[in-house]
């Protein structure tokens, strides 16, 4: 989860990653991030996130997301 | 001949009046809508006497944004498109250079309108376009108006810090219309879906050939563009058959294999530019559309929107870079190298336009203006304006225009072009930034900053944040104990960017 915050902080610093679960309703994420948080993920994690998992539910939150790589590891 | 872009659309009103002209998910408009919003708010510029004057309209993206534009134009002035988008500084540095006496809003937006430092009026777009229309008031307008009358205004990014506004007229829209649906071969059956924003001219190529063309534009919902199934979805459920995109949405949809999922499957044409399209993600797109035509289109703000294409007709290898072609009709290219002369066959030059498609320079600004569109050097005998884009480019081989670099500190980021040192002025402007220098990163396609202060790198950008739109916010900023200097006490950008790579490691 640690890997996960540092790679959303290194976009928005100033956004209080533990806590928000709106990322993409209030529009803190844009699309330019979206790319980089995956091809981060699939480095760091070694996860490929795919296309169908692209979808606004997985990014909302970083609990959301770690769960997702946490899916996918287990896959 | 046709000297007003309202022709268009009174033409296609009187054919196809009750067919959708442009929609979003909330709301959809017919040319008779749009047609009659128009007048209305035209009717009312005219009795209140805004006359060839900048009307700032803020409204969220929507088909009765489109309207205002047009009803701008209606009342014999020019549109000046801002959007929530925008961070309040920059609008406020617009309202500064454009001195508007009326802005244009809507229920969501008259809130943020209301609060800035602005003298003017301010209108709600629902009042406006409920009211009447006195069509005689618009005739008179009209007979006066001539096609290098301005059309609209649109900010793009100075170096200064101060945003550049360029007046395009209805000479070189019309100029500007008629060669791109030439090329891109529009016609009544054209279901736009369009991604630009309103503030850029880039929304140009899909919001006047509807009205030419009798066409439908679907404005497609911003965050589509971050989820790239729901995307594909969302053109395939409104049939969308064109589409004028960055290349970074295009690639955000091939680069996660998308395709091989969900096929755009009306999809026939597809132009693109702004950006170098990377072959292995353009390969993917035309295997997914075999019949599809692919359009790389090229050119600045200055020139009205784009001035030369190339339709993809070979194959490219991965690390090719697809050429920008050649000048629309009635436009012509001159490549001028450092001595004012034309380049050799295959060297390199700045690339010059010529042709009625130039705009009229920028707002309130002579010298900026002066600086840009120049006498044609090769034209010593009668007055002849070109305007020298800045980039550098060559001919190749087959004759065709190739893009080589920058000469300046301008980049392209998402599609958006930026110059590096409007990013450092705002900075630089920032309590605790003593200095301050601003990269980029061409591979990672990574703004990135450094700075020396006393603010955390969190604190800088909860700043930026309010004076940058999102497209200009650094993607990394570091904080660093002293500036590297030159030996000439200039910030040292070659040791900042070996830095820079040395982190990436």
């Amino acid at each position: 989860m640690e890997t996960l915050l540092s790679i959303l902080r290194d976009l928005h610093p100033d956004v209080d990653f533990e806590t928000c679960t709106t990322l993409i309703d209030d529009k803190i994420l844009d699309s330019f991030d979206i790319i980089t948080i995956i091809s981060e993920i699939d480095s760091e994690f070694d996860v490929a996130i795919p296309a169908d998992e692209i979808i606004p539910e997985n990014f909302n939150s970083a609990k959301a997301l770690y769960a997702l790589i946490e899916r996918l590891e287990d896959e | 001949m046709q000297i007003n872009v309202l022709e268009y659309l009174e033409r296609t009103v009187a054919r196809v009046p009750d067919k959708l002209a442009y929609a979003d998910e909330e709301s959809g408009m017919t040319f008779r809508e749009v047609s009659r919003a128009a007048r209305a708010i035209g009717t009312f510029l005219a009795q209140e006497g805004f006359s060839r004057e900048p009307v700032a309209v803020f409204m969220r993206k929507s088909p009765q944004a489109v309207a205002a534009f047009f009803g701008a134009v209606y009342g014999g002035d020019f549109y000046v498109p801002l959007d929530e988008e925008m961070p309040r500084h920059r609008i406020e540095l617009i309202f500064q250079t454009l001195q508007p006496r009326i802005v244009l809003c809507d229920a969501a937006t008259e809130e943020t309108v209301r609060s800035f430092a602005f003298s003017g009026r301010v209108c709600r777009y629902e009042d406006l376009a409920a009211g009447p229309v006195d069509d005689a008031a618009l005739a008179a307008i009209r007979s006066r108006a001539i096609d290098t009358d301005p059309i609209y205004i649109v900010f793009t990014s100075g170096s200064t810090g101060v945003p550049k506004g360029v007046v395009a007229c209805h000479r070189s829209v019309l100029d500007y219309i008629e060669s791109l649906s030439e090329v891109l071969r529009f016609d009544e059956d054209t279901v736009f879906g369009n991604q630009s924003p309103f503030y850029f001219d880039a929304c140009l190529k899909e919001l006047y050939p509807t009205i030419k063309f009798g066409a439908t534009t679907w404005l497609v919902p911003r965050q589509k563009f971050s989820f790239p199934i729901q995307l594909v979805e969302f053109l395939n459920a409104h049939k969308i058959n064109t589409i004028c995109w960055v290349v970074s949405a295009l690639t955000m949809i091939s680069a996660f294999g998308v395709l091989d999922k969900v096929v755009p499957r009306y999809l026939r044409t597809v132009a693109f530019g702004s950006e170098v399209f990377p072959i292995k993600q353009f390969d993917r797109w035309r295997r997914a559309l075999p019949d599809a035509r692919f359009v790389n289109l090229y050119g600045p703000t200055e020139t009205t929107g784009m001035c030369c294409y190339y339709e993809v007709d070979r194959e490219f290898s991965p690390g090719d870079t697809l050429p920008i072609g050649r000048p629309f009709r009635n436009t012509e290219i001159l490549l001028l190298d450092e001595h004012n002369q034309l380049a050799q066959p295959g060297e390199p030059g700045e690339i010059c336009v010529r042709g009625t498609s130039l705009t009229l320079g920028y707002y309130r600004d002579f010298e900026r203006t002066d600086a840009a569109f120049v006498q044609n050097p090769l034209n010593t005998a009668y007055h002849e304006l070109i305007y020298r884009t800045g980039d550098i480019g060559r001919r190749n081989e087959r004759g065709e225009l190739e893009f080589l670099s920058r000469r300046d500190a301008q980049i392209k980021h998402m599609g958006h072009r930026i110059e590096l040192g409007e990013i450092e002025v705002i900075v630089a402007t920032c309590e605790g930034v003593k200095s301050c220098c601003a990269l980029f990163d061409h591979d990672k396609k990574k703004i990135v900053l450094y700075y020396v202060g006393d603010l955390t790198p969190a604190a800088l950008t909860a700043f930026l944040k309010e004076k940058l739109p999102r497209y200009m916010l650094p993607n990394v900023i570091e904080q660093l104990d002293t500036m590297p200097l030159t030996p000439n006490g200039k910030v040292n950008r070659v040791e900042l960017r070996e830095r820079y790579q040395a982190r990436r490691r």
